[in-house]
This record gives structure tokens, sequence and C-alpha cells, in this order.
């Protein structure tokens, strides 16, 4: 029920995650007055010499656009895509357009923040954003200016990566191409140490398999119980404990995950899946 | 005395003071160190979980890198009729008050306050939990 094409911009990037409290006054057929003022807040923030981009003087043309595509259910807002084009001044033909950042907000089973929330509000809680943290700035700033919203980067904890890497390493995929791996950084120490942990995908699905009772459902003891004999099989062969360290990054076949708040979605058929759990997270840190 | 986990060494029990309070600490960073308390719980006899025990769960200031259940603390807590206090030992206020809160239990529980007891102070900790 998701068309592919008009999602295909979202898998293999690296997107930087915030969370967004509801906008103000937002209004869907106003996108081209908005995409005009942002080009304009845009230029006049480049004129007082706040993004410095040294070499050639680019035009930034904005665009706005709704994806109707991109959300949970009929109560979701569609989501809203942001996107700067340069236009560089030397050449003339209009086909030189090269898109330098792209940013858009997404609400996917986002009731509990959108069923609370009074009227005038749009709720569209995670923002995600890829290119240079210049134009990330300028465009939260001016989202904040026109809407009275509080943008906060969204950090995920080693309790939420342990969730991640559960649900994703027990999807079912056709191929499972690449290791599930955990990146630990273990702390106090002179000089810091990172361990990397990869599992063969068909052993790391073989044992999530063992402990999920219900399909469709997963627990916190679930999640506890992969953990602690991934944990318990490191432990064995290198005598160090993983579960004193810290987890800070999760990969595998279907998605990536940064303790920093930074994804890449690898897989199309999750991808709703792991907006929803992506939501989900956005909605608890703004309550 | 501190110890990073139980039971204590055999060697030192004719020489141990009697022990009037165990505060079990749970870094919120850290899994193992829940894990290790938990299984210590094994070796603590049943008379102490009569107000003599006490779960510290800290770091609490830092929840972007929590990596245990902080419901499920809670529900040992229950479980072992114990009081689960939480605090960020970073932050020299919170450090000095938790501090300070230990030993008003220790004095306690070691019988140094007339007129209130070990079991009296969680039954009262309790209530006020519920509340």
């Amino acid at each position: 029920n998701v068309d592919p094409q008009k999602t295909a911009f979202v898998l293999r990037k690296a997107w930087t995650l915030y969370s967004v409290t509801p906008l103000y006054r937002f209004r869907r057929g106003r996108l081209r007055d908005y995409a005009r003022l942002l080009g304009a807040f845009i230029a006049a923030e480049k004129q007082k010499g706040l993004a410095v981009e040294v070499g050639v003087e680019l035009d930034i043309k904005v665009a706005l656009s709704s994806l109707a595509d991109l959300r949970g259910s009929e109560q979701d807002q569609a989501a809203l895509l942001v996107q700067l084009s340069s236009r560089s001044q030397a050449s003339s033909r209009s086909s030189e357009d090269k898109l330098v950042w792209s940013g858009w907000f997404c609400s996917v089973y986002g009731e509990d923040l959108s069923e609370n929330v009074p009227e005038d509000f749009t709720c569209l809680p995670l923002f995600l954003t890829h290119g240079a943290e210049s134009y990330t700035s300028m465009v939260g700033s001016w989202f904040q200016k026109t809407f009275d919203c509080c943008f906060r980067r969204l950090a995920i904890s080693p309790l939420n990566l342990s969730w991640m890497v559960a649900m994703w390493a027990g999807c079912k995929l056709d191929r499972a191409t690449s290791a599930v791996e955990l990146v630990f950084s273990v702390p106090r120490l002179s000089q810091p140490l990172d361990i990397s942990y990869a599992i063969h995908p068909e052993d790391a699905q073989a044992l999530w398999d063992t402990v999920q009772k219900t399909p469709e459902e997963i627990t916190q003891e679930e999640v506890d119980v992969f953990m602690d004999c991934l944990y318990a099989h490191f432990h064995r062969h290198f005598k160090i404990r993983l579960s004193a360290a810290k987890l800070v990054k999760v990969s595998t076949a279907v998605a990536s995950a940064h303790c920093d708040g930074i994804v890449k979605i690898l897989h199309s058929q999750y991808l709703p899946g792991v907006l929803m759990l992506l939501t989900e997270l956005a909605i608890s840190q703004i309550q | 005395h501190i110890a990073t986990s139980l039971p204590l060494p055999s060697e030192g029990d004719h020489l141990r003071p009697r022990i009037d309070l165990i505060v079990f600490m749970i870094d919120i960073k850290s899994k193992y160190s829940l894990k290790n308390v938990e299984t210590s719980l094994a070796y603590v006899d049943a008379s102490f979980f009569l107000g003599k025990v006490c779960f510290l769960v800290t770091g609490v200031g830092r929840m972007n890198a929590c990596n245990i259940d902080t419901s499920a603390v809670c529900k040992l807590g229950e479980a072992y009729c114990s009081p689960v206090l939480f605090c960020e030992l970073e932050l020299e206020g919170v450090r000095v008050a938790t501090a300070q809160r230990l030993l008003r239990m220790l004095q306690i529980c070691a019988g140094h306050i007339p007129g209130v007891s070990a079991l009296s102070l969680v039954s009262l900790m309790r209530k006020s939990d519920d509340d």
C-alpha cells in the first residue's frame, strides 16, 4: 500500500533525527507560500554571513511537498518534505539544480500525541534531516519562528537500541545480506575502546525465533533474553562483560541506528515499522 | 563497607561488625549492575528484608544512556518489600541529599532513633509511594 517510488528517497541515507512539538496554525494549502518565505529567510541568513559556504555563491531554491503515503493511519498527518536545491549562478541551465539538503516531518501511528492536542495544532513529531548542519539549523529556526514549535535532537538510549536490534534481527528477509552488528564503547579507560560484535544474520534470526513467543508482539522480557544470550556468548569466548559497556550502534539488514540519533533504513518492506518505532521515541521525548 | 557482589568473603566473618543496612547500587547505564544485584540478593538473609535493604539507582540524570528497564527495578523493589531510591551522583546537590537520606535510614536501622524502627520506616515510605 506504500508506493515504493515515492519512498525510495528515504532508503540508504543517514538521517539525523529530531523530535518536534506540534506546529501551530500550519496550513497544508499554503505550501508554496511557505517555500517562498523559507527561501527568503535562507537568503537573508546567507547575506548576514551566518551560513559560511566557501566558494561559489549559491542560490537556494526551496520546495515543500506533502507525502500522503508516509503515514501510519488516517489519523496521522501526511508527511511534509522540505528540499533545498542549489542553482549555481554561473550556469543558466535549469537542469543544474542540485539537491543540497532534505528534511521531512512525519507521524506514523502517532495518535498518543495527536489525540491530546488542541485544534489548530498539527502533529508531526519526527523530523529527519540529511545534509549540512548549517541548513538544518536555518530550516529549524524558520519553522520555530513561524509555527512556534521546538526541535530537539533525538538521542537513542542503549535500552531502545536493544529493542531495535532484537526487532530488526528477527525480520524475515528474502536474503539476509548483512551481519547483525552491535558496537559498544567501553567507558572509563584512558584510551577509548570500541568493541564491534558481528553475528551471522541467520544465527540472530534463529535465536530470536526461539525467544519470541507471539509473532507480531515483542515484550521487554524477550528483548532482555535475546540480549543476555548475546552477552553470555561473548563473555564465554572473550571474558568481557558487554552488559557493562555502552551500546552505541546497532546494524542489521533492515536498518541501522546510532545512539546520537542517526538512522539508516535499508529495506522498504520494513519502513513503516521503523518509522513507527521512531515516532514513538520522538513522542516520548516530547512528553 | 563496600562490596562488588555478594556473598561477602567468609574470611572476614568473625571480624565483621553487625550489618544494619544493605544498599544495592544499580547503575542505569549498566545492565550488568542490575544482573549482579539480582544474583547477590539470593545471598541475603530474609530478616534483612524487614526494612534493612534499599535499592539505589544511580545515573538518572542521563536517561539517554539508560540501559535498564526502570519499571523492572521498581518491580524488584516491590518483590523484596524494599524502597527504591533514584539519584544522580554527578550532581553534587543530589549526591549530598542522597547521602544524608541514606545516613538517616541507617540511623533508624541501627536503632539510634527512639520510637522509629526499620520496619515502620519502610511501611511509611511504601505508603507515600502509593499516594
